[in-house]
């Protein structure tokens, strides 16, 4: 029997709230979709890479399998994107994707995620993990704005359990003899702000093995390059005088969309992020 | 009719990280691919005299029921301690996870790029 609810004609997509065009859609039990290692810049040498970029380690696919329960398996099937960092406090990791946009309209992200330490401890370990976030590298005919945002679990070994933001970045450091090539470590762990009144309790769930999948959405426009807010859960965030790291515009940018997830462990422990699924959508 | 076509990825493994005694790569998640290769491509030697006879390294390709466990899965990679040498491996029936264990002589360091070139 047809069901009267629009949205059971795609059980995938129910669960999101897309804008109307879907500008990608990526379920992680498909394959890879396009993500990868976010590699710093370099020129001449490899070794010119800023050593924070040259840590980063390719994402991979998991069926979360964990040794006291095996597979969980993701939120609708068996894969979810994972992204692991090393075992070193502070050390994060990255995936991305690249693409460009064809009309600076609003966007909007959406994801259902988790995050949890290596399973190596029989403990909860639950302020192992730092953080989790993302971020947009976008650029217009004027500027490259970089809207950040995390979830800082844990920091230092306290609990945090709030939203942060990020208007500044490190200055930029020339690479090679060229003077072609300049870097930033967009992701260093200074200057994150908290975005006002957005503390938040995620479902930890009681050991390492279990894990519970979150919903988020983020929203932004790239006509006026500003925040519009974003949702965990049940709560959702204004982000009123929410700011994004800003620069001229660069060479070789224009209309650049590039999204991009990272994790960082607040201890000597890998931090693992998983994705189910990553849905971009746009009002065009 | 068609088939559907296969997915296939391939990871960096080891980015220009200098090797030298005892190391291993971070795990890497792979069940769903039934065939892999790794690749290990030499980027620079210290140490030794810089020719195909002056020492190898060795590389163990290990697998994983958890990512916390490793064993030998019984392949290994003979890496000659030579700029621009290539060597790989071919492996399958993995299971879930797969690194490589390796072994550098004391009086080398080796420069790699490693790669796991993934079919399923």
């Amino acid at each position: 029997m047809q069901s009267s609810y629009a949205t059971h004609s795609d059980p995938r997509l129910s669960r999101f709230d897309p804008l109307p065009r879907v500008i990608y859609f990526d379920d992680f039990d498909q394959g890879m979709h396009g993500w990868t290692a976010l590699v710093g810049n370099y020129e001449g040498s490899i070794d010119t890479m800023t050593r924070s970029y040259a840590r980063h380690t390719q994402p991979m696919l998991s069926q979360i399998t964990h040794w006291d329960s095996g597979t969980h398996g993701s939120f609708d099937g068996t894969y979810a994107l994972k992204i692991a960092t090393r075992a070193v406090p502070g050390e994060r990791n990255t995936a991305i994707k690249r693409v460009t946009f064809r009309k600076a309209s609003r966007i909007r992200v959406e994801t259902y995620f988790a995050f949890k330490p290596e399973a190596n401890e029989l403990k909860l370990s639950d302020l192992d993990v730092r953080s989790v976030g993302l971020l947009f590298d976008l650029q217009d005919g004027k500027e490259r704005v970089m809207p950040h945002l995390r979830y800082l679990n844990a920091l230092d070994g306290q609990r945090m359990n709030k939203w942060q933001f990020k208007q500044r970045s490190t200055p930029f450091r020339a690479i090679g003899g060229r003077s072609e090539t300049v870097t930033h470590d967009h992701l260093s762990p200074q200057d994150w702000e908290d975005i006002p009144d957005a503390g938040q309790k995620l479902c930890y769930n009681e050991i390492p093995t279990k894990i519970n999948w979150h919903y988020l959405r983020f929203d932004f426009d790239l006509a006026s390059m500003r925040w519009l807010g974003f949702q965990c859960n049940d709560q959702v965030f204004d982000c009123p005088g929410v700011e994004s790291i800003k620069m001229a515009a660069m060479p070789n940018l224009s209309c650049m969309l590039n999204l991009a997830f990272f994790c960082e462990p607040d201890t000597a422990k890998r931090t693992f992020f998983y994705l189910d699924s990553v849905l971009l959508s746009g009002e065009y | 009719m068609a088939s559907r076509m296969r997915n296939a990825y391939t990871a960096v493994i080891a980015r220009g990280d200098a090797w030298q005694q005892s190391v291993q790569t971070e795990p890497y998640e792979a069940a769903w691919a039934g065939e892999a290769i790794f690749f290990i491509y030499v980027m620079e030697v210290a140490g030794g005299d810089g020719s195909a006879g002056s020492g190898s390294a060795v590389a163990r390709i290990q697998i994983s029921p958890d990512g916390l466990h490793w064993v030998d899965e019984g392949t290994e990679i003979k890496i000659a301690a030579k700029a621009e040498s290539l060597s790989f491996a071919r492996v399958t029936n993995f299971g879930g996870w797969l690194r490589l264990d390796v072994t550098v002589p004391a009086e080398l360091a080796i420069k790699v790029v490693a790669t796991l070139a993934l079919k399923g």
